[in-house]
Parts: structure tokens; sequence; C-alpha cells
């Protein structure tokens, strides 16, 4: 099914279908969200900030987006993938697989050696995904704290 | 972490089925594979024939065979079936009221680790792990 799929930077022209394949969040924030997105890592795209496409028959049905992210909190250079998404009905086909493994193709080749990611831990579908592709707990520990006290 | 032997028995044996669905091993195959109790594997086992996760072959040449779902069941869903995984803060009560604030951070902290050791397990389905396991046996291999 994937030898189908094609991998392409994204396009402005793609801004519509990635709303749409936004599930997360609430829909009135996406356009300006999105908007955002697109200016910086499509339209004054730079090194090291990718935004990829998965296309099928003329139709995207997925994306990515990731960047080299450097010294936050010591960190040396890596690799941070902070959205992905497939069209529910094209899931389960290795299109997130195709993402990625283009994805950290990118970011080695920016000259990053791992690559990170956030996810809700009640997102299960999405956690079993990196999981399935080898990312693990890192050394690198996230926290938070409500600021209702401030 | 300290896994109950139980839950780690039914993870050796659910992996092994599950790494071959076609093929039927009986307990005693796993149990020498992995150095681990015949008998007690056979109470484990029993308990992932009522889940619907094995079934058991009767007859000659019987044993068991995997029948779950292998990219839908995860480690926690295996584990559930033989322990809760929730922290057991042992504090022994009656306490002074002073004391209560203590025993309830250090019950945070506590549900805090559990939920963290959930995610993680929760989201480790049976053929991510047998894709790392595999990948080890390869680098393993190699030398």
């Amino acid at each position: 099914m994937t030898d189908q799929v094609t991998i392409r930077n994204a396009r402005q022209s793609d801004f519509d279908a990635v709303i749409v394949l936004d599930l997360v969040g609430d829909p009135a924030d996406k356009p300006a969200y999105w908007n955002s997105i697109f200016d910086r890592y499509v339209t004054a795209a730079r090194a090291g900030r990718i935004f990829l496409v998965a296309e099928q028959s003329g139709e995207v049905i997925g994306f990515i987006v990731g960047e080299v992210r450097a010294w936050e909190f010591g960190s040396e250079p890596c690799g941070w993938v902070f959205a992905l998404s497939v069209s529910p009905r094209s899931r389960e086909m290795g299109v997130g697989q195709l993402m990625l493994t283009e994805m950290c193709r990118r970011l080695k080749k920016a000259g990053v050696a791992t690559v990170r990611t956030m996810v809700d831990r009640e997102n299960k579908l999405t956690l079993s995904f990196f999981r399935s592709q080898g990312l693990r707990s890192g050394r690198y520990v996230e926290l938070e704290k409500p600021l209702d006290d401030f | 972490m300290k896994m109950h032997k139980a839950s780690l028995f039914a993870l050796y044996a659910v992996l092994e089925l599950a790494s071959d669905p076609e093929r039927q091993l009986s307990a005693t195959d796993i149990a020498d594979k992995y150095g681990i109790s015949t008998h007690h594997l056979a109470k484990v086992l029993r308990t992932l024939v009522r889940s619907k996760l094995v079934q058991a072959v009767r007859g000659a040449g019987g044993g068991y065979r995997f029948t779950g779902v292998i990219n839908r069941t995860t480690l926690l869903d295996v584990i559930e079936l033989f322990e809760t995984l929730e922290s057991d803060l042992d504090a022994p009560g009656p306490r002074a009221q002073e004391g209560e604030a203590v025993v309830e951070e250090l019950q945070s902290i506590t549900r805090e680790i559990d939920g963290l050791t959930r995610a993680v397990l929760d989201t480790i389905t049976l053929e991510t792990a047998l894709n790392g396991a595999r990948q080890r046996a390869r680098i393993n291999a190699q030398g």
C-alpha cells in the first residue's frame, strides 16, 4: 500500500488539508496555529526545519513536522518531532513509518544523532506508534506545574 | 518496580507463543527455554487461556498457541491479569494528624511513579517487544 505514497516537503497549498488532518486541540485555534507553523517551516524554510506531508493519488493523507533544537538545558543538538498525524482511513498502512523514516533521514543529514518527541501519556495511539519505531524514554524528563498560584 | 513472578512468566509465555502464532508449545518447552518452574508456568498459562490470549490445544502433540492480537495487546494487558501495578505505600495507622500531610505527599509521589510505569507498559505492544527482541538477537549474533 505504501508504494503509492509519496513523502514530500509541505507546500502552502497543503494548508487546508493539514488543518483537516490535525485532530488535536480546539478547531477554532487551528488556523492561527498552522499559519504560524507554515510561516516558519514552509514559507521561511531553513535548514533544520522540516515539514513533510504524505501524498497518495494527489491527496494529502498525513504530515509530520520537526526541527533541530539545541542547548535546551544543556542538551546537545537533537531532532524534535512535534507534530504527526495520519488520516484515520489511511492508518496501519505504514504511512507514519514512511514519514518518520524520512524525517529521521533528514535530521541526521542536518547533523544530529538523536530524535526526540513529547506525547500526552493518554495518547496511546501515538505513543504506541513511536514505541514501535524504536523510541524510548530519554534522559530528559518533562516536568510541569499549574500556574494557579501566580 | 518489582514485577510478580507470575507476570514475568506470563510475559515469557505470551511473547514466546506470539512470536509464531501457528506454533504450539508445551509448558515444558517454554519453561525449559527460560529456566523457570513448569508447575508455576502451567498455573500462569491457565490464566492466559481464561483471558483468551492463549488457547490450549488438547491431544497428542497438543500444547498452547497464541490467539490474541499481537499489535493490539500491550505488556500491561498481560501484567494486569496478575497484578494491579499500584505501589503499596504500607503506612501503618492510626497516625497523628500532623503526620497526615507527609503520608499524603509520599502517596502522591508513588502515584506519579505508577502513572509513568503504566504509560510505558501500556504503549508497548507484543509486536513492538518482539521486534525489539529480534533486533537484539541480531546484534548479539553479530558479536
